[in-house]
């Protein structure tokens, strides 16, 4: 299980499938828990810490209660640091968590689509991470393990004020949903940035994919619930979903209108982006995101019938620094990078097309 | 337009200072504006720290301002549980323990309605933990369907709803065995 964990980059929310996965890459619900009495992790002694990790692990991997999925521990600090950018990513660790390893721990299930962070902004980060527009699905899984977890351990919970949590801004649910949108249509018909402002007035939060502010790379944009208090996890929940699903229509409609209006500026941009992925000898992360994001709207449009949209996603991690040099198995300067960048892409992008000529058909390679 | 500086890059800071009456304008691309201008470089750091809004919302403003409070009140509070003071929640935008928030109640309680817009939890109740608000919350949304039946004059089912609120009323009267 270890092995696949740092080896591959495909992991659960990359498979492209769930509803709307064209616009929607993945969906994500975390839960902010806490311990009674404890200082919260910033304040926490690492002996303290470490013993909370063990406490946690106890709880959930050692109980061999065979009803519930398995979870599998990783102690952060008996990692390599490489195998911990891995982590960040496949999004399955945020980058604090990777930085100071002692006295924090994870806990994973077998596909990688539930994550317990321990000790980082809070004592627990339940996260379940779903391909797709599946916040209902997320929510419910992340519900259930924040159950089993509290079977065992006492929460810091306030009749008023809900789950207490580190930071203010987390209190009450200690929910944040997010989803991950590809949203290309919006940038070039420049719309996005009026549109994804006016989410702020509704209490969304609208960021980068890794998080660079309002100029997306690869046209990937994260949004997510602002409050956490004073609304219901369902109301949460649905609200994003709403606002999601608005974001779909407006982007499906700026498509049309650039395949109506301007075909071939469109088909000249995409191809050119095809032919830069499977050309290049040197490529940067900033420009295989960017194009990368042209070739993903030409499969979209069924203009790049060969490419499968889960090779899309797990290029978005492959050609990360940390996965570059864990293939290699050495660290490399950026130039070595940028030329292993440009030397994977084209494998991938044209082992389609072989596959393709083998089996003779493009038609049946996704499973509805 | 570009950048007055190194006339290369698009100008994305606006720059208007007045010093003795004199006002001047410049336009730099970010990259300058950096370099000459340090005081703004917060405005352009990508991670800049939510916890930083946080602390001036936390009614943390200048140090002195805080010096000269804690000169007027003596020591600073201390949370009993975790010892963290009021001064350090804020400065770091976030509090010790779980026990900070009823210690620091009456000011926690202003920054959510801040940041939160409310300061009042209706989302899931843990299981175990929770179960005395659990039964509070059902008998609240029994007490209203209550009302309605007796409204619609429906009284034998509203009998049985009284029942069963006084049931659960006994319940929330027993608990921690006192």
């Amino acid at each position: 299980m270890t092995e696949a964990l740092f080896n591959q980059a495909i992991t659960k929310w990359m498979e492209g499938t769930g509803q709307e996965s064209t616009y929607v890459i993945s969906s994500r619900v975390r839960l902010a828990r806490n311990l009674q009495g404890m200082p919260f992790p910033h304040a926490l002694s690492t002996p303290l810490a470490n013993d909370l990790v063990q406490q946690v692990k106890t709880a959930v991997v050692d109980d061999n209660d065979t009803t519930t999925e398995p979870l599998y521990f990783i102690d952060l600090k008996k990692i390599a640091p490489l195998d911990r950018g891995i982590l960040v990513d496949k999004h399955l660790i945020s980058p604090q968590h990777a930085e100071e390893a002692d006295g924090r721990g994870l806990l994973i299930s077998a596909d990688e689509s539930i994550a317990i962070l321990i000790n980082e902004e809070d004592h627990l980060r339940v996260q379940s991470l779903l391909p797709g527009l599946q916040l209902d699905a997320a929510w419910q899984r992340a519900s259930s393990v924040d159950d089993r977890l509290e079977a065992k351990l006492d929460f810091a919970f306030n009749e008023r004020l809900g789950y207490l949590t580190a930071c203010p801004t987390n209190v009450g649910t200690g929910l944040r949903a997010s989803v991950m949108m590809h949203l290309p249509a919006l940038v070039l018909t420049n719309q996005a940035s009026r549109q994804l402002n006016s989410l702020a007035q509704l209490g969304m939060t609208v960021r980068g994919l890794h998080g660079e502010g309002s100029e997306a790379t690869g046209h990937l944009f994260q949004i997510s619930n602002q409050v956490t208090l004073g609304r219901s996890e369902e109301e949460i929940i649905s609200n994003l979903a709403v606002v999601t699903r608005q974001l779909i229509d407006q982007e499906r409609l700026a498509r049309h209108m650039l395949q109506k209006e301007t075909q071939m500026q469109l088909e000249d941009r995409i191809f050119r982006a095809y032919g830069l992925l499977t050309s290049a000898r040197i490529l940067s992360s900033q420009e295989a995101m960017s194009q990368l994001s042209y070739v993903r709207m030409g499969v979209d449009l069924g203009l790049i019938p060969d490419v499968a949209p889960a090779v899309l996603n797990e290029m978005l991690v492959l050609t990360r620094p940390a996965f570059l040099q864990k293939a290699a198995g050495r660290e490399m300067n950026p130039l070595e990078r940028d030329i292993q960048r440009a030397t994977l892409m084209r494998a991938r992008l044209l082992q389609g097309k072989h596959t393709n000529t083998h089996t003779g058909g493009c038609c049946h390679h996704h499973e509805e | 337009m570009y950048c007055d500086e190194c006339k290369k890059k698009p100008a994305a800071v606006h720059i208007t200072q007045i010093i003795n009456g004199e006002k001047s304008e410049r336009n730099l691309c970010e990259d300058c504006a950096r370099l000459t201008h340090k005081e703004l470089s917060m405005a352009f750091d990508d991670n800049f720290p939510i916890n930083k809004f946080l602390a001036g919302l936390l009614g943390y403003e200048t140090p002195t301002a805080d010096a000269a409070l804690n000169l007027a009140f003596g020591e600073p509070e201390k949370c009993e549980n975790c010892g963290v003071t009021y001064q350090q929640i804020s400065q770091i935008g976030r509090l010790g323990c779980d026990q900070c928030y009823e210690h620091f109640h009456d000011k926690v309680e202003q920054l959510l309605r801040r940041v939160q817009g409310s300061a009042r939890h209706t989302g899931k109740v843990p299981q175990r933990t929770g179960g005395a608000i659990r039964r509070q919350r059902e008998i609240q949304g029994l007490r209203a369907q209550l009302q309605r039946l007796v409204a619609k004059e429906e009284f034998e089912a509203a009998a049985k709803v009284r029942d069963q609120i006084r049931e659960l009323e006994k319940v929330v009267e027993m608990p921690s065995g006192e």
